[in-house]
């Protein structure tokens, strides 16, 4: 049995087939991007990359060959130390705004931390170079780790909110009801609940840390010579990309294509890492 | 009973509520609740509640929802507080007022088993039991394995996880869960009970497991029990008491309040003309 459509049925329906076919068009066009980014940068990134790039230092000016040994190094103290700095900080506010922020105070900081998430990089780079550059002197690892904490603070503060209050009420209540203070239930049942969720937060928050150049441009500086003192300027992949990138030397370019691979490739090995180290080892049914 | 036992019933019993310190009636009271009242804000959710519960019974409190019987359980062990409720009154544990110590202090005498089996979703079997004990500061393996063992076994479910206690406490079934939760409570040994409708998700055969199981737990525990189902109360409790708006109507045996109840009110409810 077919029922007749009226022309009001088919009008409907291909609306529904018109609104289908955009949606599902635009979420192709989502993710093309990404594999843009991912086919350049393998595809061009992939020549230029060898052993030499990891293990040796960048070659003066006019020289070719050579790699990047201290922008990596340097990429990962940078990172190492923007961590130290933010993500006790911002795990510390997350569990504050979830455990005890209903309060005019809490909704401040959740409003200001949102603004700070929204604050341009590069304003946080000068606000690092005000805080550590100029009464230091010089410039330094230091200061792009505090800028680089700074502007993780706001995601991962958010995540740990989101996250703990994501944890269903009955577990806090079990514990507290075996006569557990509440600082001990936060930090031995709440937080382990939440960490697959604060993880995948502090995750964000070094992808992104680890792909900012802008706010490193006047705080670490970037530096062509091996250093890993935090003291002084340190190199990094980002800047060496925008560096090599500008640069009118092709084989300075092709570098750049390489160290932009790595740092994507190094961005995504983290993900992965992480999420099988903090893959839930119980899974509810 | 001996004259000492008496007049120490006396002295902390309350004399308006004198059902369990008659003579004949040799069950001092572990808890006395005097002029309760509990608010939610300005609502006020329990109004002049005076109860004794006795030593090593089972107490059940029934009445339609919304009477207040979960927040009176949650008063007993300070759990009221930690949705921002307030309360004013007494509840003496032992003759000490529980409103002069530290709510941690008094929820490790009094537990509680919610109506939700709620075991922590990170942590295997033996770590749920060992829990309230871990936090604690006991960190003795042999310790900590007796004392799992002992409150697996009383809480009935030693016999089924004995051999996948590294496990996850979730991947029970929800009778066993609720076990579970039961066995945790019992860990941190308290002297108190306190179970908020603890079968009513659960079906009819892990409902008479829960049922045998209080009936158990009454030799080494005193049990105030929150149940919606009035066959329950009538076979697992020695007292009930009946709430309804907020108010303790009538509380008696439970065999007297359910043949001949005292008040039209408790009448009406148990023979299901309201509520």
């Amino acid at each position: 049995m077919t029922p007749k459509l009226s022309r009001y049925d088919l009008w409907r329906k291909s609306k529904n087939a018109l609104m289908t076919f955009l949606s599902i068009l635009s979420g192709m066009l989502v993710i093309l991007p990404l594999f843009m980014i991912f086919y350049y940068t393998i595809s061009q990134g992939i020549g230029a990359l060898n052993l030499d790039f990891f293990i040796r230092m960048p070659k003066p000016v006019g020289e070719p060959g050579g790699g990047m040994a201290n922008a990596l190094v340097g990429t990962a103290i940078l990172i190492g130390l923007g961590s130290a700095f933010g993500l006790p900080i911002g795990i510390f506010a997350g569990i504050y705004l979830a455990d005890y922020g209903s309060n005019p105070f809490g909704s401040a900081v959740r409003f200001l931390t949102d603004v700070l998430s929204g604050i341009p990089s590069i304003v946080v780079g000068v606000v690092a170079y005000l805080l550590v550059v100029l009464p230091m002197g010089h410039f330094s690892a230091l200061a792009g780790g505090v800028a680089i904490g700074l502007l993780m603070i706001p995601t991962v503060t958010r995540t740990t909110e989101e996250m703990i209050r994501l944890v269903p009420h009955s577990y806090r209540e079990a514990a507290l009801a075996l006569g557990v203070p509440i600082w001990k239930t936060t930090l031995r049942v709440i937080l382990p609940t939440a960490l697959k969720g604060i993880t995948t937060g502090i995750l964000l928050a070094l992808a992104r840390a680890a792909g900012e150049t802008a706010p490193l441009l006047f705080t670490a500086l970037g530096n062509r010579f091996w250093s890993t003192a935090i003291g002084q300027p340190i190199a990094s992949l980002t800047v060496f990309i925008y560096d090599y990138a500008r640069a009118p030397f092709t084989d300075w370019n092709r570098q750049a294509w390489a160290a932009a691979f790595v740092l994507i490739t190094l961005i995504f090995l983290l993900n992965v890492v992480f999420r099988i180290v903090t893959r839930q080892r119980y899974v509810e049914r | 009973m001996s004259n000492a036992e008496e007049s120490r019933v006396r002295v902390i019993g309350d004399p308006s509520a004198r059902l369990f310190s008659r003579p004949g009636n040799r069950t001092p009271a572990k808890i006395v609740v005097k002029d309760l009242n509990a608010f939610f804000g300005k609502t006020q959710a329990l109004k002049n509640i005076s109860i004794d519960i006795p030593s090593h019974q089972v107490v059940a409190i029934i009445g339609p929802s919304g009477c207040g019987k979960s927040t009176f359980l949650r008063c007993l062990n300070r759990m009221h507080e930690v949705g921002g409720g307030t309360m004013s009154g007494s509840i003496l544990l032992e003759g000490e007022n529980i409103f002069q110590y530290d709510p941690v202090l008094v929820r490790r005498r009094i537990g509680m088993v919610f109506q939700k089996a709620n075991p922590f979703p990170t942590m295997s079997i033996f770590d749920n039991v060992a829990a309230g004990l871990r936090f604690n500061g006991l960190s003795n393996r042999k310790k900590l394995a007796a004392i799992v063992e002992r409150c697996l076994r009383r809480a009935a479910l030693w016999d089924e996880v004995k051999d996948s206690l590294g496990k996850s406490g979730v991947s029970l079934s929800g009778g066993q869960q609720q076990r579970l939760c039961i066995a945790r409570t019992l860990a941190v040994d308290p002297e108190v009970v306190l179970m908020d409708e603890p079968a009513s998700a659960l079906d009819p055969i892990a409902t008479a497991k829960i049922e045998e199981l209080i009936f158990e737990l009454k030799q080494n525990y005193t049990i105030v029990i929150v149940t919606h189902n009035m066959q329950q109360a009538a076979r697992v409790s020695d007292f009930t008491a009946f709430f309804y708006l907020g108010e303790l109507i009538e509380l008696n045996a439970t065999k007297a309040l359910f043949t001949t109840p005292a008040k039209k009110q408790t009448e009406d409810y148990i023979t299901g003309r309201f509520g």
